[in-house]
């Protein structure tokens, strides 16, 4: 198992999640710094994402899109907030028009990535710390596979059939 | 009771609930045992009034309700918007998992390449 561990905090509206690699914290760097890396996996491949800018500086910007099964993009843009190679880095996410002009009544996610050497792997350990419900709820239609999505929709379903009986 | 999906005007009335640390240990207390409003304010450096508008936002919110016992209003927790919460939260857990999964491939892929 890679992700080592998660915790979920439903007050803060923050998710943490605790990964290792078998590669040095440099290269798992990069897989942030590199735009064309990043690319490869911060969007399923049913939902891939496009860095069409990654000015990866303290106060820099990116720009980006994700292109759903149907064609449709939905546009996000970071701003990262403290860049200290090769071992931490912290970025606001947002929703964007289809001009890319940042939408922030719609939330935004700030991002804390820290990363360590532990025993010649890597640990990676993640925050997300979110605004709203909805917000969450965007980015995860944002950023699942559909696959998922379908069966993730199913057990909604069945829990709130369940609770509404539950609450007669 | 029947479980609707919540409109926008109340999912920023559950984060403004959430917002305040006062509200959130209202929450925390409420969920473990029963509480007049009298009895939760006996815990903060406030006055009742200011606990009875704490607990006014969090009712506004859904989150709880007040129920009437002899003389006394007891503080309920409405558990649906907490368990909408967790569930998001594990859905955007599911896609991190996903990630790091991605992640990992990146790096083997390159592994098995001699490093040119």
């Amino acid at each position: 198992m890679t992700v080592i561990s998660s915790h979920k905090d439903t007050e803060a509206l923050n998710l943490t999640i605790v990964a290792e690699f078998d590669a040095s914290v440099e290269r798992l760097w990069q897989v942030w710094e590199d735009p064309r890396q990043l690319e490869r996996w911060w969007g399923p491949p049913t939902y891939p994402a496009t860095f069409d800018h990654h000015d990866f500086v303290p106060g820099g910007k990116a720009a980006y899109y994700m292109t759903g099964p149907d064609g449709s993009k939905s546009r996000g843009w970071w701003q990262f907030t403290a860049i200290n190679p090769p071992t931490h880095l912290e970025f606001d996410d947002g929703f964007a028009d289809a001009n890319g002009d940042p939408m922030d009544e719609m939330g935004i996610t700030h991002g804390v990535v820290t990363l360590e050497a532990v025993d010649g792997r890597t640990r990676m350990t993640t925050v997300s710390s979110f605004e709203s419900l909805d917000q969450l709820e965007k980015m995860i239609e944002m950023g699942m596979e559909e696959g998922i999505k379908e069966a993730m929709g199913q057990i909604d379903s069945i829990l709130e059939r369940s609770s509404v009986e539950a609450d007669r | 009771m029947v479980v609707d999906e919540l409109s926008d005007a109340e999912v920023d009335r559950l984060f403004q609930a959430f917002a305040d640390a006062t509200r959130r240990d209202i929450l925390a207390r409420a969920l473990v045992s029963d509480y007049s409003v009298s009895g939760l304010a006996a815990h903060y450096a406030m006055s009742f009034a200011a606990v009875q508008k704490h607990v006014a936002v969090l009712e506004r919110a859904s989150l709880v309700t007040k129920e009437k016992r002899g003389r006394e209003q007891i503080v309920r927790v409405h558990l649906d918007g907490l368990r909408r919460a967790r569930r998001l939260l594990e859905e955007y857990e599911v896609i991190w998992r996903q990630r790091v999964d991605r992640i990992s491939d990146i790096l083997a892929e390159e592994e098995g390449k001699s490093p040119s």
